[in-house]
């Protein structure tokens, strides 16, 4: 029996929230669905944890769906640069689905709750088998099966602002853009080499250097990938559509959806394109170099004049998928390790905030604006905190997770001779000193409206564990920092 | 060289298309016709899947006895089914959002619909005045 569910675990992670989520849309009971959410989230992570500790045995684990052998069948993998996603996504769904149960109800309509738990189930389980195929096209199906499911919970924050409509139709047209080039780019790769198996095409595609149709469908793919990873110039439908959506919902999409994209841009660049290594260094010089600094500062300069808290902490996430993207340029293995340590911490930083911020949303009933914070952070010591000790982790200050991950991308920059790389990343974490100051000072110096507020332990449970978290990985980063250098090295290890 | 262009006069028909979609969701100020365009982008690809399955004088992919037979490729089609079905989904979200945003708003139009909403943002960040959000009490 639990031989069974061992080795088919990779396509189990996957299953768990996919067909709970057809179950929850049954039980009309707030509380019953968000308890099975709650048991399918805690089950996906379970099974991500074991999955990890057989990734510690096999090191690679490919599993043929419906006993179809690869390269004519749909393939599985799950190897150590894939394990890091599926243990940000499925650990994160969690903490976010057990900080939903106060505050889903507080936005949504009671009758559609539970369509909204299996829109975010769905949410979960498409991210989850995005990073877990192992077939180009299964991909896309993965990548729209989450993006369709995130548009349609942004659109349920309508309920609260009518704003989020637009943004979630913004991010349906984008994202469909985007998703329809990725297709461009596979059809023109399988034109050209005969197959959709990712490892398959990795060989196939050696001996095809300079072939025009390969060129066009790398960067087909690649910018499809970019506008779902939200890389700067495509990042448009992010901040409208993380600061209008339902609360819970900002938490999983901010933590989660722009990682799965990131780990598929990796492994688009380092693994299926390994052996085209000139089209490879020229587009990451020429292209997502030059973006990631430019993501670094006009997402730093656009939180700084930004009013709203939900669309500051957007745009500070623009900015800091500058910070992957650019690991990745840099194009070493330290950097790469770096990008997928940043990447880990980025979610349980970014988690942590959103929470913060939609808790004190709760709380005061109002949309969070800069002006309704003044004198807050005496009323809930707890949030405030907490809110604190992340946003320190976001600015990177010792003794926090936020710390480790610039460390290592500082290092890996200057071991590869780019020294003003290195000191454009200190430039760009000072500023983003100026906009969490801006957000502390009010709360804490100012003097507000005398509220008395009841912090909620079901609220800030979630959040007290992300917090610890946060420390924790700053203390004891050595779980995190070893995973991401196995996974460079699984990654671009023959390479350089 | 004239034959040659006209010989993939199929791969035209798919670029023509291609670009008249992404025109159209680029260009257009109504959210309806961007679903349109979008429908259109999607079609488009659809058909450069479809041309890469068929080979000249390619039987349907039926077993045949006869040993010369060449057949064209199925897989594209399989995949192309696939994507008819993410495509109608994606339409369907689109529109049934332009409903709720016509009634919402009072109107589809880009530039009526981001008026309102930059009032309402103002009204709410600068003045202090905040809107009804419709909390729960």
């Amino acid at each position: 029996m639990i031989d069974i569910l061992i080795k088919n675990l990779p396509i189990i992670v996957v299953l768990c929230p996919l067909m709970t989520s057809l179950l929850v849309v049954l039980i009309p009971n707030i509380f019953f669905s968000w308890i099975l959410t709650t048991l399918s989230t805690f089950l996906t992570f379970l099974f991500s944890i074991l999955l990890y500790q057989e990734i510690q045995i096999h090191s690679h684990i490919s599993y043929a769906l419906g006993k179809w052998m690869p390269p004519i069948g749909i393939e599985y993998i799950i190897d150590k640069v894939a394990i890091i996603p599926v243990i940000i996504i499925s650990g994160i769904s969690f903490i976010a689905t057990i900080f939903a149960y106060e505050i889903m109800p507080e936005e949504i309509e009671k009758k559609s709750i539970s369509k909204v738990y299996s829109l975010w189930l769905l949410a979960i389980a498409g991210l989850l088998g995005l990073v877990t195929t192992g077939d180009a096209f299964n991909l896309f199906v993965f990548l729209e099966i989450s993006s369709l499911a995130s548009v349609a919970l942004v659109a349920m924050g309508a309920h609260k602002d009518k704003q989020a409509l637009v943004a979630a139709y913004n991010y349906l047209i984008i994202g469909a853009v985007g998703a329809t080039l990725y297709v461009i780019g596979v059809g023109l790769l399988y034109g050209i080499t005969g197959t959709l198996n990712m490892e398959d095409l990795t060989n196939r595609i050696s001996d095809l250097n300079n072939n025009r149709a390969l060129i066009a469908g790398f960067g087909f793919m690649i910018i499809g990938i970019m506008v779902k990873a939200a890389v700067f110039p495509l990042h448009i439908w992010l901040p409208r559509a993380y600061a209008y959506a339902p609360s819970a919902v900002s938490v999983l999409l901010a933590a989660t959806a722009t990682k799965a994209s990131l780990y598929i841009l990796a492994r688009i660049l380092f693994s299926i394109f390994k052996n085209s290594e000139n089209l490879i260094n020229n587009t990451l010089l020429f292209v997502i170099l030059p973006l990631s600094l430019l993501a670094m500062f006009a997402g730093t300069i656009m939180a700084i004049y930004e009013k709203d808290i939900k669309r500051l902490l957007a745009h500070s996430s623009v900015a800091q998928i500058g910070y992957i993207t650019l690991a990745f340029a840099i194009g070493t293995k330290a950097s790469v390790a770096a990008g997928f340590i940043h990447m880990f911490n980025h979610a349980i930083i970014k988690g942590g905030l959103f929470i913060a911020i939609t808790s004190i949303g709760f709380y005061i009933k109002k949309r969070v604006t800069i002006n309704n914070l003044s004198g807050l952070g005496k009323e809930m010591p707890i949030t405030f905190f907490c809110f604190v000790i992340c946003s320190l982790s976001l600015a990177g200050l010792p003794l926090t997770a936020g710390f480790i991950s610039k460390l290592y991308l500082i290092k890996a920059s200057i071991s590869s001779d780019d020294i003003w790389i290195a000191i454009l990343i200190l430039i760009s974490s000072a500023l983003s000193v100026v906009y969490l100051w801006k957000i502390i000072e009010v709360m804490w110096m100012r003097d507000g409206r005398k509220i008395v507020i009841k912090e909620n332990p079901t609220i800030y449970i979630s959040l007290i564990i992300i917090t610890f978290l946060n420390i924790y990985f700053g203390l004891d980063a050595s779980l995190v920092v070893n995973g991401s250098f196995e996974a460079a090295d699984k990654l671009i290890g023959d390479l350089k | 060289m004239i034959s040659s262009t006209i010989g993939i006069w199929n791969y035209w028909i798919v670029f023509c298309l291609m670009m008249i979609g992404l025109f159209l969701v680029i260009g257009r100020k109504n959210f309806l016709k961007k679903i349109v365009g979008l429908t259109i982008f999607q079609t488009s690809v659809f058909l450069l899947y479809i041309t890469f399955g068929k080979i000249k004088g390619g039987t349907p992919p039926i077993l045949n006895e006869s040993i010369n037979t060449i057949y064209s490729n199925p897989l594209p089609h399989v995949l192309i089914l696939t994507a008819i079905v993410v495509g109608v989904a994606t339409t369907a979200l689109g529109l049934s959002l332009v409903l709720r945003i016509n009634s919402e708003y009072g109107s589809i139009e880009e530039d009526d619909v981001s008026a309102q909403d930059l009032v309402d943002y103002h009204d709410d960040i600068e003045t202090g005045k905040t809107l009804d959000l419709k909390f729960k009490k």
